[in-house]
């Protein structure tokens, strides 16, 4: 008999696509794991998300509608769910989403539902719009930042900030502009697809590098893995990635883990400037896409974060593979019209 | 001037930036005079070695030699002790 600890995991972020989710690369995670045996309940928004056609990794999936509809609305579709196909677990992997699950905490506990997110004051904190203030906070450089609202304040921007800089939404996005014409195509294109605030940031040169961690809550890093993107897309997604060895970087997220108290997944994306400078430029509250490339390393955080969630002890990992690669591949899946049919009618496949 | 700590030199002359990722190839050459810095040369032992190993001049060695340290400076794959 199998000693793997046995649990529903129900997962969203099953968006495959070339501005992947992190949703199937978590899934591999956890079933590469020797302590785990999940079955898979996929959450999908939109009727063609891979992730639902993906068999091998996704036991079954359910729609569920935008987080837009509110926290009331989106919990009666997640305990719907959970009362057909009970779930131990959810692991919540768009930005999006995670505003309404830490509200929903205690309605999912109430429900026997784990979660293992960061706090309300963790997630606003490191909200784009508050990057100044964070970087103040926290020791760390930050670029300049500034939120608007409105075409009126683009004329404000020239105060502040020389060209280039980076037009970036609130979620997802960001444009390079070189004059306020092209500031202003971008705020138009990111606040209709993102709302508003647009923040405006200063463009830092130098090479972009990411560290994927996860922390428990009480300030130990559990995992961290250093990476920087070797092939960008045209939507800025990586394409491929090689882990790196930089202990500066590291000892900045240990430091920011521990300050913070951080639960959860979150991706730190810094600028390497030429003279060794770091500047953070974001923080996903989440586990990034690149999240397979952590486990090629030798460090399985959706494995780490599944044991925690369930009140398990997961010692620190210290170590991983440097020089360790990733390079995404697309790959036609053939589907059946009867499955598209089946989530298209009833919201389950 | 050393190579720095963090980079990797492969036996087929493939050179692994640890720290930021960067990967270059270097040919046969590169590759020996990576190598004599590894073993601690300095810039006039190496040209001194590349003069007795090759059928070259030095006004050749020599500037060959100024570009690749000044090439691997500006990689920022060095370090001077």
């Amino acid at each position: 008999m199998s000693d793997k600890l046995k649990l529903t995991i129900a997962i969203s972020g099953l968006n495959n696509t070339d501005n992947p989710g992190p949703g199937i690369p978590v899934i591999r995670g956890i079933r590469d794991s020797k302590l785990i045996d999940a079955r898979i309940i996929g959450l999908s928004y939109e009727n063609l998300e891979p992730g639902i056609y993906m068999n091998d990794l996704v036991d079954c999936t359910y729609m569920v509608p935008y987080p837009s509809v509110g926290m009331e609305a989106y919990m009666e579709r997640i305990l719907q769910i959970h009362s057909q196909d009970p779930i131990d677990l959810i692991i919540p992997n768009l930005d999006a989403e995670l505003h309404t699950f830490i509200k929903a905490e205690k309605i999912l506990q109430e429900h026997n539902i784990k979660t293992y997110l960061p706090t309300l004051k963790q997630l606003e904190e490191r909200n784009k719009g508050n990057l100044n203030a964070y970087g103040q906070k926290y020791g760390l450089k930050v670029p300049e930042n500034l939120s608007i609202t409105s075409h009126n304040e683009i004329g404000r921007i020239e105060d502040e900030f020389t060209y280039p800089l980076l037009v970036k939404g609130k979620f997802y996005d960001a444009y390079v502009a070189y004059n306020p014409q092209e500031v202003m195509v971008a705020f138009n294109k990111v606040s209709a697809k993102w709302g508003l605030p647009v923040i405006i940031q200063q463009f830092v040169r130098g090479t972009e590098v990411n560290v994927i961690a996860l922390g428990d809550g009480e300030g130990n890093t559990v995992a961290a893995v250093p990476m920087r993107k070797q092939y960008i897309t045209d939507k800025g997604k990586a394409w491929s990635g090689v882990t790196l060895n930089d202990p500066e970087l590291m000892e900045m997220t240990h430091r920011l883990i521990k300050q913070t108290k951080w639960k959860g997944g979150m991706e730190l994306e810094m600028i390497r400037t030429a003279n060794d400078d770091y500047y953070l430029i974001e923080i996903n509250p989440r586990i990034p896409a690149w999240v397979y490339l952590s486990v090629g390393a030798g460090q399985n955080i959706p494995e780490a974060l599944t044991l925690l969630a369930m009140g398990k002890e997961v010692k620190p990992m210290t170590e991983y593979e440097v020089g360790k690669m990733f390079i995404r591949y697309s790959y036609d899946l053939i589907g059946n019209l009867a499955d598209f049919e089946k989530i298209s009618i009833l919201g389950k496949l | 001037m050393k190579i720095k700590d963090n980079i990797t030199i492969s036996e087929s002359g493939f050179v692994f930036d640890a720290k930021t990722g960067e990967s270059y190839s270097l040919n046969p050459s590169g590759k020996e005079i990576l190598r004599l810095l590894n073993l601690g040369k300095n810039q006039d032992e190496i040209e001194e070695y590349m003069l007795n190993r090759y059928d070259v001049s030095q006004q050749v060695v020599t500037r060959h030699l100024d570009d690749f340290f000044q090439m691997l400076s500006y990689f920022n794959l060095t370090r001077t002790e």
